[in-house]
């Protein structure tokens, strides 16, 4: 089926919808998922069509809500979890962090956890500090998480597929302004599967080597467009997934670009995508660099309300334009 | 004499069952001895919280439960694993930090969980397991199963979050858990009386609408009566029950207690109140075993946690080869 730019809104309720039908033990449970359709609308009407027990309405409960859904995949559900702000993982983080991640190593192999947590993360609504945060870093620090970044709707579908199949904990990050953004690519219909844990190349160029995350990777690609026009190509690699980390693409780019800049919203300090500028510089890549690495992120603050603070805590496409020009131009 | 894995019914049934309730209370008190001395003889390392004087809460409980019945424990934990049915050899093996271990020694005391049993572990988390047990019930609703889920927790596990957000989920969805405090007075060194305004802890049910009930822990077959109670219940889609089981650590809440916050004398008192010489009184005055029989209960666990001991010794250390291929279940193809 050509033309259907869906919403990631769409493509991710798509994705349950079908997990709902193929599999008796996955449900969804969270805060106002049924009647009202979910904080950002991301379950719609999934609660007409799949009912009041698999579309589950819970109370305002997060280390409840996630804790339940921890014992429900031990004992042989799928479990969907929608947290309404990533920023709400803080008060689930015992169950998220000491029982999800641990359960499967700790007992030796004998239980599992197939749950995935959805969560919506990022800045850019005017929600300020406690409603705005990338923490998708803290979750990457945890060894028996997997760590999902979808950037865009076709990306989220088949992403969500695979986290739902995976029998570990996967967090899944959705960028809430992506939510309503139409992708530029067709959805398919049916069902289909973007495997974890392996990094997706954007686009090829050969000035510049872009690792972005998120929300990222778009504005990456906006940036692009005004870059090629100046004569500066990048390379765009969206990781999917920070952990795991497929970083074979990243070696291979630099062989040719020799110069690496890496984004993300998240704070600078501590950040995922120092992960990347680790790895690079402490492989065989170092030695293509022609270049410093790039780093740009969000500044070292908590999320600012007004729009023009807000804009100015996180990289914005010019931002990426600006940093990009600098590193080519600089290290000729 | 051959005694089922897993025995159902009240302790003071008949011979067998009484049989059962004084065997399972002493495999756990002899286990539990039997750790504590190679632990003091540095053969185990790490730590270890022991139960010794709770013994009669997770035979009672356990006695009122299937084996597709699910339970969350807690860092306390040996009795529960072995009135579930554990296997005592692995068990050891795994305080001992061996491959054959429970959790191949990544681990150690606090994580034993056994699936076969329906045990879906232990935890290092105060409360960790209370949520966890609400969602297995959940599972069972959803799914079905007809199956009960039961959460043991100290009277500390109460003053978490993690309670009351298991215990209203629980109730609003009328789910078939059994909540299962064992009060034994103290959160490490904090005592019931400084951190609860309660007299008694199972008030609290009365906040989330379930029924709480308090009953001496030390009585097994009070605790298998109220222990049936609360599954019935749950079997009949009446939702979850608080159980309050007062009785008391004889030892410290772990290797490093001096015992500073209570006095000698107060444990003694509470030695006297023992639950197994309990239990032998009441078996006795009824005719349902002779002292013989009694003997034969203690020499049968002495002599499993004896042959559990020596085997598990055999076992071969844990691997750090393998430590990296363990941390995620394989993605089927």
């Amino acid at each position: 089926m050509s033309d259907r730019k869906l919403t990631m809104s769409e493509a991710l309720r798509e994705a349950m919808a079908i997990a709902l039908d193929e599999r008796p033990e996955v449900f969804i449970l969270g805060e106002d998922i049924g009647i009202y359709g979910g904080a950002f609308g991301v379950t719609g009407d999934l609660y007409h069509r799949y009912g009041s027990e698999r579309v589950r309405d819970t109370p305002i409960s997060e280390l409840g809500i996630v804790g339940t859904a921890v014992g429900a995949a031990l004992s042989g559900m799928r479990p969907i979890v929608e947290i309404q702000f990533s920023d709400f993982t803080a008060q689930a983080m015992d169950q998220i962090v000491n029982q999800a991640a641990k359960i499967h190593f700790m007992v030796g192999g004998g239980l599992h956890v197939p749950l995935v947590l959805r969560a919506a993360s990022g800045s850019g609504t005017g929600a300020a500090g406690q409603h705005s945060q990338s923490l998708e870093g803290w979750f990457a620090n945890v060894p028996g998480l997997k760590v999902v970044m979808p950037s865009s709707p076709y990306e989220a579908k088949g992403l969500l597929l695979a986290a739902i199949d995976d029998p570990n904990p996967v967090i899944f990050m959705e960028h809430k302004l992506l939510y309503k953004v139409a992708g530029t690519e067709d959805v398919p219909e049916g069902a289909y599967r973007i495997p974890l844990g392996v990094s997706r190349v954007v686009r090829e160029g050969k000035d510049l080597t872009v690792v972005a995350t998120g929300i990222m990777v778009s504005r990456t690609l906006a940036a692009a467009h005004e870059l090629d026009k100046e004569g500066i190509t990048l390379t765009l690699i969206d990781p999917r997934t920070i952990s795991p980390l497929d970083m074979d693409p990243v070696y291979e780019s630099l062989e040719k670009t020799g110069r690496l800049m890496v984004v993300q919203e998240a704070p600078e300090h501590g950040g995922f995508i120092n992960e990347v500028i680790a790895k690079v510089v402490t492989s065989t890549s170092l030695g293509h660099l022609i270049a410093p690495v790039a780093r740009l992120a969000g500044m070292n603050v908590p999320i600012p309300y007004a729009p023009q603070l807000e804009k100015a805590a996180v990289p914005q496409v010019d931002d990426i334009i600006k940093k990009a020009r600098e590193v080519v131009a600089s290290w000729r | 004499m051959t005694i089922p894995p897993l025995l159902m019914g009240h302790p003071l049934a008949n011979k067998e069952n009484a049989s059962y309730a004084l065997l399972t209370m002493s495999r756990i008190r002899k286990f539990e001895e039997a750790v504590e001395d190679l632990f003091g003889r540095g053969m185990m390392h790490g730590t270890m919280h022991l139960s010794i004087g709770q013994e009669a809460s997770p035979t009672g409980v356990c006695m009122a439960l299937n084996l597709t019945d699910q339970i969350t424990s807690t860092h306390r934990g040996h009795g529960h694993c072995i009135a579930k049915g554990a296997d005592l050899m692995r068990m050891v093996a795994e305080l001992l930090g061996k491959e054959n271990g429970y959790c191949g020694g990544r681990g150690g005391s606090m994580h034993i969980a056994d699936v076969e049993t329906g045990n879906l572990g232990a935890n290092g988390i105060v409360g960790g397991g209370i949520p966890i047990a609400v969602g297995a019930a959940l599972s069972s609703h959803l799914m079905k199963r007809g199956t009960v889920a039961v959460s043991f927790f100290g009277d500390g596990a109460m003053n978490e979050g993690a309670f009351h957000e298991a215990a209203n989920l629980a109730a609003v969805w009328k789910l078939p858990v059994i909540f299962v405090c064992e009060n034994n007075g103290y959160g490490m060194s904090s005592s019931t009386e400084l951190a609860f305004k309660l007299e008694k802890l199972s008030d609290r049910g009365l906040g989330y609408g379930i029924p709480g009930v308090t009953i001496d822990g030390n009585d097994v077959a009070a605790v298998y009566e109220a222990t049936e109670a609360a599954v019935q219940r749950a079997k009949a889609g009446d939702g979850p029950t608080l159980l309050e089981f007062v009785t008391y650590r004889w030892k410290g809440h772990s290797r490093s207690d001096k015992n500073l916050y209570r006095t000698k004398e107060e444990i003694d008192e509470w030695k006297i109140k023992d639950p197994i010489l309990h239990f032998e009184q009441v078996v006795r005055e009824r005719g349902l075993l002779n002292e013989d029989e009694i003997g034969e209960q203690h020499r049968l666990a002495t002599e499993q946690v004896i042959a559990a001991v020596n085997e598990a010794m055999k076992g071969n250390p844990a691997d750090p080869a393998g430590l990296l291929d363990s941390v995620f279940k394989k993605v089927s193809a």
